[in-house]
């Protein structure tokens, strides 16, 4: 009864080619970056910030970029975590050795870094593909770490590879508070997630959902492969790089390559299969998702069992859990959690009055 | 030049090591077209299975714990457990992913990974286990008294029983009924499905056959390195033997994993020392990729052609 767009009417096209074309998903999207940006940062404790939401929305902008590339453009990958590896290393080396690098700047050039060496992984996908270019992206996962534990300047000769980020500061003011860290996270993310909404909608999107569905097809009528393919890859690894950098600078602090293991391109995967495969708002949903299940199952558990199985069996059964939520996912629900949002969404545009 | 011998021979005997990982994934992708990650989670349940059994049985039977029996025994058990865990799997994952694309099959083979892992260490426990074959991994003495090459007596083992291994399941492909059953689906589901063929039952039969591969390559590789976690990572290097050999050809496991372990070591020896060593980690799947950019099929896959 209220979600209906009933008497809006489009005049332009330009009204008709928004991102929310209905005004009730407007005035909700508006309530929920209030509810996130001002509300969530004033009345939450630092628990809930630091350990749950700027993760939350640090795995989600890694995964809209894995989505990008997987989601969108159909090349399989299975080096996501390798690349935020790399958005991380390079915002750290840009700050330490350019003075007075500004925080965002070396973001944005942390993302770059990613990117170029994002193509340069991608390059194989011009010639492999399905299965072949998967496993290909595991060179790039294997390399990547290895290059960080091994060559010591891109750790600053730290012994182990750790290194501890910087303070970060935007024009003379250091965000220190887990509130302050936890706003610019937000904004960030808002700001790229809002980007990519746009690039998949755009002619690029399209571009991309063209090769993901039949790349030999896309390209006779007319799609530049190489092109399209190459960039999926820069973007993808773009957004990895920059979620990489934020996971350094505003979640953990003290970062090592190791960090940044299969298991990490894993659970991002497990991210966007649970979320919703080619859906920006499903890179959210399969985040915090994934970073909540967890918490709730360490809680969950030993209350159900008794606290006598220990920790081992809970680390046992959070794997089965996982494994058995993704199978049951893909035979279930192949389009995810966002595709059970869109059918409720539909399901209530006619509520009360189902015909 | 004997030292080059020497890192040769080992290369290439390590190398059969990964072929017998290898050969199970190949089984399953021939059969169903599924490329089963899972592949290396089932080597670790196979031989923590294994193990494990070993472990309770004498008590259970009141046996001695180095008697034969309780190894064959707990080798049938180990074996048995296979079965049932590729049959649940056909029924539980595969059956209703039936006509899904390839890649959704993939993602719910990472899915079962974890699945496997979990119920392994949950019967089992977590605890690094020894596991004795009884043999010795030491040099063999006639050739080195007489060459002054070192040549482990137990990777000499290991490849016997690959080789014996590939000798069984050619056997089992080219001369029996079930074998021209498996091969017919491998060929083309549909057409086998409407000669009459029961797609379901040969898929159990390959799932059950690459529980038997993974069983038996568990318990060299546990023999080797302890049957603990770490062995789904020495899994994942028969991912670049793989792409090498191609996905359908198990001449092809064999050959690639042969070229992978001799050029992994070789680099590891020659090259490792120039950019600071560990390069075993990651030179297979360079290699591999390399190799793919010239031949996307790898070396004896099917071609693939695509058609609009």
């Amino acid at each position: 009864m209220l979600y209906r767009e009933a008497g809006q009417f489009k005049a332009t096209y330009a009204e008709d080619s928004q991102i929310f074309p209905i005004r009730q998903d407007k005035i909700g999207f508006w309530l929920l970056m209030l509810v996130f940006g001002v509300a969530v940062p004033l009345f939450t404790n630092e628990y809930w910030l630091k350990a749950i939401l700027i993760p939350v929305l640090i795995f989600s902008l890694a995964a809209i970029g894995l989505n990008i590339l997987t989601g969108y453009a159909g090349q399989l990958s299975l080096g996501s975590a390798a690349f935020m590896a790399v958005g991380a290393f390079a915002a750290y080396n840009f700050i330490l050795r350019i003075e007075g690098m500004p925080f965002l700047v070396a973001l944005v050039l942390a993302g770059l870094t990613a990117a170029a060496v994002g193509i340069l992984f991608g390059l194989p996908s011009l010639r492999i593909k399905g299965f072949y270019l998967a496993v290909a992206t595991l060179a790039a996962q294997f390399f990547i770490v290895w290059a960080l534990v091994k060559f010591p300047w891109f750790s600053n000769n730290s012994s182990s590879g750790v290194v501890t980020a910087q303070d970060v500061t935007i024009l003379g003011y250091t965000f220190v508070t887990p509130e302050a860290k936890y706003i610019l996270t937000f904004l960030i993310v808002a700001f790229m997630a809002l980007l990519a909404k746009n690039m998949v909608r755009s002619s690029t999107g399209r571009a991309w959902m063209a090769v993901r569905d039949m790349d030999v097809a896309a390209q006779v009528i007319g799609f530049r492969l190489m092109r399209t393919k190459l960039l999926a890859f820069a973007v993808s690894s773009f957004y990895c790089g920059v979620a990489g950098a934020l996971y350094a600078y505003t979640y953990i602090g003290t970062v090592e390559p190791e960090g940044f293991n299969l298991d990490l391109s894993f659970k991002i995967l497990f991210m966007i299969i649970i979320g919703g495969v080619g859906s920006i708002m499903g890179s959210f949903l399969g985040a915090a998702f994934i970073v909540l299940l967890p918490i709730f199952l360490d809680n969950v558990v030993p209350a159900i069992f008794g606290d006598s199985l220990g920790a081992g069996f809970v680390s046992n059964f959070q794997l089965i859990v996982f494994g058995g939520l993704i199978i049951f996912f893909l035979i279930v629900e192949p389009h995810g959690l966002a595709r059970l949002w869109q059918i409720a969404k539909e399901k209530l545009r006619l509520w009360p009055f189902p015909h | 030049m004997q030292f080059f011998i020497e890192v040769l021979v080992g290369g290439l005997l390590s190398g059969v090591m990964y072929a017998l990982v290898a050969l199970g994934f190949v089984l399953i992708y021939k059969a169903s077209g599924v490329f089963n990650f899972a592949q290396g989670a089932m080597v670790f349940f196979a031989a923590l299975t294994f193990v494990g059994f070993q472990e309770v049985l004498p008590g259970w039977l009141g046996l001695e714990a180095d008697s034969s029996v309780v190894f064959w025994l707990a080798f049938l058990l180990a074996f048995i457990a296979m079965i049932v865990l590729g049959i649940a799997t056909e029924r539980i994952v595969l059956r209703p992913l039936v006509n899904q694309p390839h890649i959704t099959l993939f993602m719910a083979t990472i899915g079962l990974t974890y699945v496997v892992e979990g119920i392994a260490q949950m019967v089992w426990g977590a605890n690094v286990r020894g596991l004795d074959l009884g043999i010795v991994d030491e040099p063999i003495a006639w050739l080195m008294d007489n060459y002054e090459v070192g040549v482990s007596k137990f990777d000499l083992f290991a490849a016997g029983v690959a080789a014996s291994l590939v000798a069984l399941l050619a056997i089992l492909f080219q001369y029996t009924k079930v074998g021209r059953a498996l091969r017919a689906v491998a060929d083309d589901h549909q057409a086998a499905l409407s000669i009459g063929i029961p797609l379901q039952t040969i898929w159990r039969v390959v799932w059950a056959v690459a529980g038997f591969v993974a069983l038996v390559a568990g318990m060299i590789w546990g023999a080797r390195n302890g049957v603990q976690f770490a062995l789904t990572f020495t899994a994942l290097k028969a991912l670049p033997v793989l792409i090498l050999g191609g996905f359908t050809s198990v001449p092809g496991a064999i050959i690639g994993g042969l070229i992978i372990g001799a050029s992994e070591k070789l680099a590891e020896v020659y090259v490792g020392p120039f950019v600071g060593g560990g390069i075993e980690g990651w030179f297979p799947y360079m290699l591999a990729l390399a190799f793919l950019l010239v031949r996307p099929e790898g070396l004896f896959g099917e071609k693939h052609i695509d058609r609009v």
